[in-house]
């Protein structure tokens, strides 16, 4: 019924000529519908303007490994914004890459992954974008070196790594499964984040969801891999986690923090039940884990009395923290990943976890930065990762030394 | 000229506990609610990491969390016939300043008081008859009794995730639990806390006195709580850095671990920190407040209309606020009129020092918290015949040793113990691990009187010109007796434990400024059942500008033998119930005067 309807719309508005957006701003139930998809993909974790004075209206710079790139202005403003776009235009850009006057878009607009919505759900988000007020909002240029800065560039990268396509469901998968799978793939693209990149910033294959360091930080694996996934939880755990923030393991913090803030904490409990379906049966990198470092290891030996001193107090004695406030470090997937970047940030840094409707507290790591030097730091870190059950290779005190130097960086 | 904000339904001075509970509360309502708060902002996260709090120094010693005497002090005298003096440096009780008030650096010692408290006058009138109260004692009843705010009390220990041992349920006494208390309708949200072995000790020889001790009510988590509103407590680690510290590890009960931050989350809640509310303002009629005026942190005054004000700042400042605001007739000791400033009290705390043999005693007193303790309530309000003892009042008494900080606990040396040296450095050696010493172990009641009271003082001014508040305070015969005989058992108590030397250390004349006692101040805008005998009625709405009301223990019209902070918070509890469900029906006098 649904469709018919947009179908109608979409043929109304071409038989009118418009330009515009195929809604007339009373269509409640598609730009309602919009919303909540513009909320699952989080277009304004980019898109909006920095300062909060214009929602979606651009200007924020999102940070790669190639250079800065400038989200652009999505509010219907016709000349900075998309509102002289048409419906045909604006799905282009989102399922191909392409802009209204033909240049390819930077990935980190993530339409490897959108390309897999479906063309229903991105107009509707259409219709909710052109409901919002416009901003005459010129966002700003890039910061990319040559030949990145070229845009021509992309239409390269798109031939070797970028296949268009809608989302395609899986015989045999049950109906929630498959609405995970078109979530975590499509709108919500955690892999933009989770998946593992080549040296051209592109997914690599096979490793989807494997974990991989984004902004000074490493999201984890994802997975149904144990430990270093998401293996020892359970969907509902994976649930809790995503509406509120927090569950009876971790909390979400950083970029994940945001995302949750503004994202998988507004979306319904049924997307959530999907997208933990999902995670739950994706294999990842499999139950391999390394051997533990021995407790007589000099560096876990200092790690032990630093753990003493300093982390205990919160997070016990056995690594087990407090539900809801302190996370568990006793099988958590992040303090075992490969990558201890995280880690290594929050002990230096500290940082905050998010507040939600369902769990406002938002607890804080404290900045231990002060109080560790370098091969403390790293000996706490080894030994955290290999107590309780965990396993993974040691923390080396220069790597310490080079996060610490770029957090200095960046808070300078 | 102060520049006029857009009105607000509710503006609120002082975000502590009250403060806070009447935000949370009256946002639920709905209403635009905005608090004025003098002090910085302060939260958990952000200023209280373990990486630091524990600082004995910077906290204890520098009093880093407390108000600034150089931004607002008092001045102090014992009686009429001497020349108070500005307090340049706190003593007898410390002063919060900040988010989160004195529920951010207090003990976190949970009581609630005892049904007779509520009523004292008229109980002790019944019981010995008015001849035994001293002639110039000006102690009445409350107006609110025990059974109508048990269900506030309920809330405020709810709110905070109270860690105790139910004495009476519902009228049945429960073994291990304070058999003296009024009758609670559920037990305490958490068991009470595991007790340190010096403070088992107290219990055991307690116990083999007769007494029926029981753990401290707690604000210190026993284990991890989630309260009602959905915010999250971790246990207590007994790290013994409480009163005068910021809770780092989200385990003692505070406004920021406990309602900030479910009431930040309210789009219709404003915080305003660093603007000392200066004045409330009246309408021409002078029987209604339309705003506040306040100062921000560059100078700049503000007025802040509203249809309703809550003045939530601690009892001193609500006392002077009120007087400044010519709110409230000020009390004159010589004619006994006029409310604002009367039935000042305190608090009349003992302790003893209990020596016991190290060779069989290691307390390790470091292990600790704030309200942490083993207590018997044998001797506190009418618990006990005053009749062949000559006075009225009491208090519980506990071992309630909340720390071993060192630079504090090294001043309980034997007698004679030289200050500094060779010798000093072997008694601190020799003693700091088989001593037991809590400052505040006797917790005596404190009743009023004529003589006690605060006024305007007569020269010393504010930054701004105008007059600082005078307290006029000293302790009387029926307190130091009380505190004399509590003492003398609570040192039997020591004794029966094994101790090898007990210096008792009762409270004792004249009241002294300068050394620490609690931060109990109390009354000076008290409740009444009429207008002529208090300043707020039963609701803690004020007699003379009914759209104001008046939270706190300024309310007290005189101190129990328990910490107050369980009353205050169940009172705030009380007052915003009346509010929500009868004022706001109804703008106007909750009590006929």
């Amino acid at each position: 019924m649904r469709k018919i309807a947009v179908a109608l719309i979409a043929i109304l508005a071409l038989g009118a000529g418009a330009a515009h957006a195929g809604s007339d701003g009373q269509d409640f139930t598609r730009i309602e519908h919009g919303r909540y998809l513009a909320t699952v993909g989080d277009c304004a974790g980019c898109h909006d303007e920095p300062g909060g004075a214009h929602p979606l209206a651009g200007g924020m710079k999102i940070e790669t490994p190639f250079g800065t790139i400038t989200a652009s202005n999505i509010t219907p403003d016709k000349d900075t914004g998309i509102g002289a776009w048409s419906d045909d235009e604006f799905v282009r850009a989102l399922t191909h890459g392409i802009r209204r006057d033909g240049a390819h878009l930077y990935p980190a607009m993530p339409y490897p992954y959108y390309t897999k919505v479906n063309r229903d759900d991105l107009l509707a988000i259409r219709a909710y974008l052109s409901t919002v007020p416009p901003a005459r909002h010129e966002a700003g240029g890039d910061d990319l070196p040559f030949p990145l800065d070229k845009r021509s560039a992309m239409a390269a990268w798109n031939k070797m790594y970028f296949t268009p396509g809608e989302f395609r469901p899986t015989a045999g998968k049950s109906a929630e499964w498959n609405r995970g799978g078109y979530l975590v793939e499509g709108l919500a693209h955690c892999g933009a984040c989770h998946t593992p990149k080549n040296l051209a910033g592109a997914d690599k294959s096979g490793e989807t969801l494997q974990g991989n360091p984004v902004q000074g930080w490493f999201a984890p694996e994802v997975t149904d891999a144990s430990p270093k996934g998401l293996g020892a939880w359970s969907a509902e755990d994976i649930v809790a986690y995503l509406k509120t923030g927090h569950n009876k393991f971790t909390a979400a913090t950083g970029p994940m923090g945001d995302v949750v803030n503004r994202s998988t904490s507004k979306m319904t409990d049924a997307d959530l039940h999907a997208i933990a379906t999902y995670l739950k049966d994706q294999p990842g990198s499999g139950d391999k884990q390394p051997t533990a470092i021995a407790a007589s290891d000099p560096a876990m030996k200092t790690g032990a009395a630093v753990y003493a001193d300093e982390c205990a107090a919160c997070h016990t004695a056995h690594g087990t923290g407090s539900p809801r406030l302190f996370p568990s470090l006793a099988g958590s997937a992040s303090v075992q990943s490969d990558d201890p970047t995280s880690l290594i940030r929050v002990v230096l840094a500290g940082t905050r976890s998010v507040g939600t409707k369902a769990a406002p507290t938002s607890p804080a790591m404290p900045s231990f930065g002060a109080t560790l030097d370098d091969r403390e730091a790293a000996a706490v870190l080894t030994y955290i990762r290999n107590s309780w059950g965990n396993a993974a290779p040691a923390v080396d005190a220069a790597k310490i030394h080079d996060i610490r130097k770029s957090l200095t960086q960046h808070s300078g | 000229m102060a520049r006029k904000l857009p009105p607000k339904d509710v503006v609120i001075i002082g975000l502590g506990w009250t403060g806070s509970i009447l935000a949370h509360e009256l946002a639920q309502e709905g209403l635009e609610v905005v608090a004025i708060e003098r002090g910085p902002w302060r939260d958990t996260a952000t200023d209280f990491s373990p990486a630091f709090a524990q600082d004995e120094l910077r906290y204890r010693l520098r009093h880093e969390l407390f108000l600034r005497p150089a931004q607002m002090s008092l001045t102090f005298r014992n009686n009429r016939d001497q020349t108070a003096l500005p307090v340049r440096d706190w003593g007898a009780f410390m002063l919060g300043n900040g988010v989160g008030g004195g529920g951010l650096h207090w003990n976190a010692e949970t009581w609630r008081f005892l049904p007779t408290d509520f009523t004292l006058k008229s109980h002790l009138v019944q019981r010995y008859g008015q001849k035994f109260l001293p002639d110039d004692m000006t102690i009445q009843d409350w107006g609110v009794t025990y059974g109508e705010l048990e269900p506030h009390y309920d809330r405020f220990e709810y709110l905070c995730g109270t860690s105790g041992q139910a004495g009476n349920l519902k009228g049945t006494i429960q073994a291990g639990g304070n058999p003296f208390e009024g009758p609670r309708s559920r037990p305490y949200p958490t068991p009470a806390q595991k007790q340190p072995f010096a403070h088992t000790l107290f219990g055991k020889g307690a116990a083999d006195l007769g007494y029926k001790p029981f753990p401290q009510p707690s604000g210190n988590l026993s284990q991890a709580y989630t309260n009602p509103l959905g915010v999250e407590m971790g246990r207590c680690t007994y790290c013994g850095f409480c009163e005068w510290f910021g809770c780092a590890n989200y385990s003692k009960a505070s406004p920021q671990t406990t309602i900030l931050p479910a009431l930040l989350r309210q789009p219709n809640f404003t915080a305003r920190t660093e603007c000392e509310a200066t004045k409330i303002l009246l309408d021409k009629s002078g029987k209604r407040a339309t705003g506040v005026l306040f100062v921000d942190s560059s100078g700049a005054e503000w007025e802040q209309p509203a249809e309703l004000v809550i003045l939530a700042a601690f009892q001193l400042f609500n006392v002077q606020l009120l007087m400044l605001s010519g709110i409230g007739q000020r009390y004159d000791p010589l004619t006994g009129e006029g409310q604002i400033g009367r039935n000042f009290s305190h608090q009349t705390v003992s302790a003893a020092m209990a020596f016991f043999d190290k060779k069989k005693f290691n307390f390790n007193p470091f292990v600790a918290s704030g309200a942490i303790g083993m207590c018997i309530d044998e001797f506190n309000g009418d618990n006990f015949d005053h009749g062949p003892h000559g006075f009225v009042g009491g208090g519980y008494m506990g071992n309630v040793q909340s720390n071993g900080r060192p630079l504090e606990t090294m001043t309980a040396l034997p007698p004679g113990t030289p200050q500094w040296g060779a010798k000093w450095k072997e008694a601190v050696r020799d003693t700091y691990l088989s001593t037991i010493y809590a400052g505040s172990g006797v917790h005596g009641s404190c009743y009023t009187y004529k003589t006690n009271y605060l006024d305007f003082d007569p020269t010393y001014k504010d930054r701004f010109g105008r007059p600082l508040l005078r307290m006029t305070m000293d302790f009387h015969d029926n307190e130091l007796k009380m505190s004399a005989f509590l003492t003398d058992r609570y040192a039997e108590i020591f004794k029966a434990m094994g101790a090898q030397q007990v210096v008792k250390k009762p409270r004792k004349g004249p009241y002294d400024i300068t050394q620490y006692q609690t931060s109990h101040l109390c009354g000076g805008a008290i409740m009444s059942a009429t207008p002529k005998d208090g300043a707020v009625n039963r609701y803690l709405q004020s007699w003379d500008v009914p759209n104001l009301f008046v939270q706190g223990a300024s309310g007290f019209p005189q101190n129990a033998g328990y910490n107050p902070t369980g009353t205050v918070g169940a009172l705030a509890f009380w007052s915003a119930g009346a509010i929500r469900s009868q004022y706001l029906k109804h703008p106007g006098p909750l009590v006929d005067a």
